[in-house]
């Protein structure tokens, strides 16, 4: 199969098209304006929607409409727009539309700045709107995943209606890579939605609505939700173990960032020091019962948790480590990227500090 | 000697048996029957689908018979657009306040006009926040008493009323803006009539339609029905002129 060399944003359009997506709503900000560039383009050509909408908040809404009325819909955007986004998110997983939305991270607060960074983990993976939801968050780390995830993100979300996440950064987004691109996908394969407001004719009159105004009507649907995203955890949840088997220092980063920490766990290998790692695939479901298996392992002697952040996913990572055993963080902010040797000297430091050197 | 009996006037098809929760004196019902009436006389109500407001017309899904998705506060015009843009066979319309369409929807409600989305817009202006309890709505007039203008709207407080129907016509893309009112029954059939039309032109692919209709508030005017009635045509008349801003089509139904 030949391969493609396209850039994280472009890979993301090409796995929504070939897995259906047939309505694309956007505004421009960088760094993912490349994605509604290259939908103008791209949903013409297969008989798609695409609207430059007055503003993210508009967009959210459209996707809102279109995915409502049963059609496979997806927004981008960037983290002070995803911001302005949040509104919307809340009310689709209320209302159960499926839906993708890529969010490709840049620095905050505020405009903050374009750089990579993972200052949005706790928007994306806690809610991020208000109310009680969670989307299913997949972190791709390449660009050949930024198209898997994409393509597989529409069948997740049609099975659950949660919405699902992408949630990248700028290296994502603008790195370039051979990707090898899924078949297009026969629509008439996609599951009919027997609740979609389409304004068929021959059936009851249908309701899309995030209004429950019942007390008991609201708890039961958010205890049923509450079940169904228990068990995501089972059914969704995805990792990466990387030399962990005798593995003291486990190191744990998710996206593009975690590629960076593979190198440093190779070259601390190379030095002789047993480091391993995890990645989380999915930031939510997250990987808490793989993190309870490995805090059971006498090898293990500390966690690092590496963000480019002031400190999120790590959250997650004492949650599911539980005290058992030391997580330490490490974190560069404001659009800076740790190289491998800064992450592996961090490690050295850890460990050394552990063993009162 | 046998009587032949003709039914001259009933329940449209398209209005649901559910009682409505409007107040008394309050004139929503009557727009939602012009609404039901025209989906029903124009053979549309199996493929329309509303967007539901957030406001007094929040529950519009249970009293009009057809799909129906609830937007967030102001975002209708956005949802309707997703909808019709992916399905254009289908008919699409919002039903939305004064709060919802020209306060913190405006954004949305602008763009839909001046993409010229192939949409019917029904905007019930009765110059008050109702569903909350009578703030100051964004078309609320000068001097007029809510509970956050307990003294009346100032002009140097919150400015002049929008007038959208104006606003809008400055706009090249829609097709109809009519502004219309329920305060009599001369102008209820009138305000029928440019419903039928706004519904009619998006059946014919004629784009943006929008019309604005002026309703009673009576509990929030703290007025009695009659009284409220006597109101829209003694000043709020006056500050939202009737008429057809715009018409790209022209004629009668």
């Amino acid at each position: 199969m030949t391969k493609k060399l396209l850039h994280g944003s472009e890979a993301i359009c090409e796995g929504a098209i070939r897995n259906g997506c047939r309505a694309f709503f956007g505004y421009p900000i960088t760094p993912q304006s490349l994605v509604p560039e290259y939908m103008s383009v791209a949903m013409p050509k297969v008989g798609g929607v695409f609207i430059q909408a007055e503003s993210e908040v508009s967009a959210i809404n459209m996707v809102h409409g279109a995915a409502g009325a049963g059609v496979r819909a997806m927004t981008s955007s960037s983290s002070p727009g995803m911001s302005l986004k949040m509104e919307g998110i809340s009310y689709i997983a209320c209302a159960q539309i499926p839906c993708v939305i890529i969010s490709i991270m840049r620095s905050g607060p505020g405009l903050g700045g374009i750089l990579p960074y993972q200052g949005d983990y706790f928007q994306s993976t806690k809610g991020g709107g208000h109310g009680d939801y969670r989307l299913i968050v997949l972190a791709p780390a390449n660009v050949q995943e930024a198209c898997d995830f994409t393509y597989q993100a529409f069948d997740i979300s049609d099975k659950y209606r949660i919405p699902v996440m992408i949630l990248g950064d700028g290296m994502l987004a603008q790195m370039m890579e051979p990707v090898e691109l899924p078949p297009m996908r026969d629509l008439n394969t996609i599951p009919k939605k027997d609740w979609a407001t389409d304004g068929g004719t021959g059936k009851d009159k249908r309701l899309v609505s995030s209004l429950r105004i019942d007390a008991n009507d609201m708890e039961t649907f958010l205890n049923s939700q509450q079940e169904l995203y228990n068990a995501l955890a089972h059914t969704e949840c995805r990792y990466e173990n990387y030399l962990v088997e005798d593995a003291e220092i486990i190191l744990t980063a998710y996206g593009p960032l975690w590629r960076i920490c593979k190198s440093a766990i190779d070259a601390l290998r190379s030095q002789g020091i047993q480091a391993g790692g995890v990645r989380p695939i999915t930031v939510f479901p997250f990987p808490t019962a793989n993190f309870k298996e490995l805090t059971k392992k006498k090898s293990i002697k500390v966690f690092l948790t590496v963000e480019l952040s002031l400190g999120q996913m790590v959250e997650d990572v004492r949650l599911a480590v539980n005290g058992k055993k030391p997580v330490e963080f490490y974190g560069r902010t404001g659009g800076n990227v740790p190289t491998e040797m800064e992450i592996a000297e961090k490690a050295v430091a850890v460990l050394n500090k552990l063993k009162g050197k | 000697m046998s009587v032949k009996k003709e039914i001259i006037f009933a329940k449209p098809k398209g209005l649901t048996d559910k009682s409505m929760h409007y107040c008394p004196g309050c004139t929503h019902g009557v727009v939602h029957r012009l609404v039901a009436e025209s989906l029903q006389e124009l053979g549309i109500l199996d493929k329309s689908i509303g967007i539901a407001p957030v406001g007094c017309s929040v529950f519009i899904y249970d009293y009009i018979d057809c799909d129906f998705q609830l937007a967030a506060h102001g975002r209708a015009p956005a949802v309707a657009t997703g909808i019709k843009r992916c399905l254009p066979d289908r008919i699409v319309f919002t039903y939305q306040g004064d709060g919802d369409l020209a306060s913190i929807g405006l954004a949305e409600t602008v763009h839909a006009a001046a993409r010229g989305e192939n949409i019917t817009i029904i905007f019930i202006n009765n110059s008050i926040y109702g569903m909350t309890g009578g703030q100051m709505a964004p078309t609320s007039v000068v001097g007029q008493k809510t509970t956050t203008s307990p003294e009346g709207r100032t002009i140097e407080q919150a400015g002049y009323p929008i007038k959208v129907c104006e606003m809008l016509a400055t706009l090249d893309a829609p097709c109809y803006i009519e502004r219309v009112s329920t305060h009599s029954v001369q102008h209820i059939l009138k305000a029928k009539k440019a419903i039928k039309k706004a519904f009619q032109n998006q059946v014919e692919n004629k784009g943006y339609s929008i019309v604005e209709v002026l309703v009673s508030c009576p509990t929030n005017w703290y007025m009695t029905p009659q009284e409220a009635l006597k109101f829209m045509n003694e000043e709020i008349i006056k500050v939202f002129p009737l008429g057809v801003f715009k018409d790209k089509v022209g004629g009668q139904l």
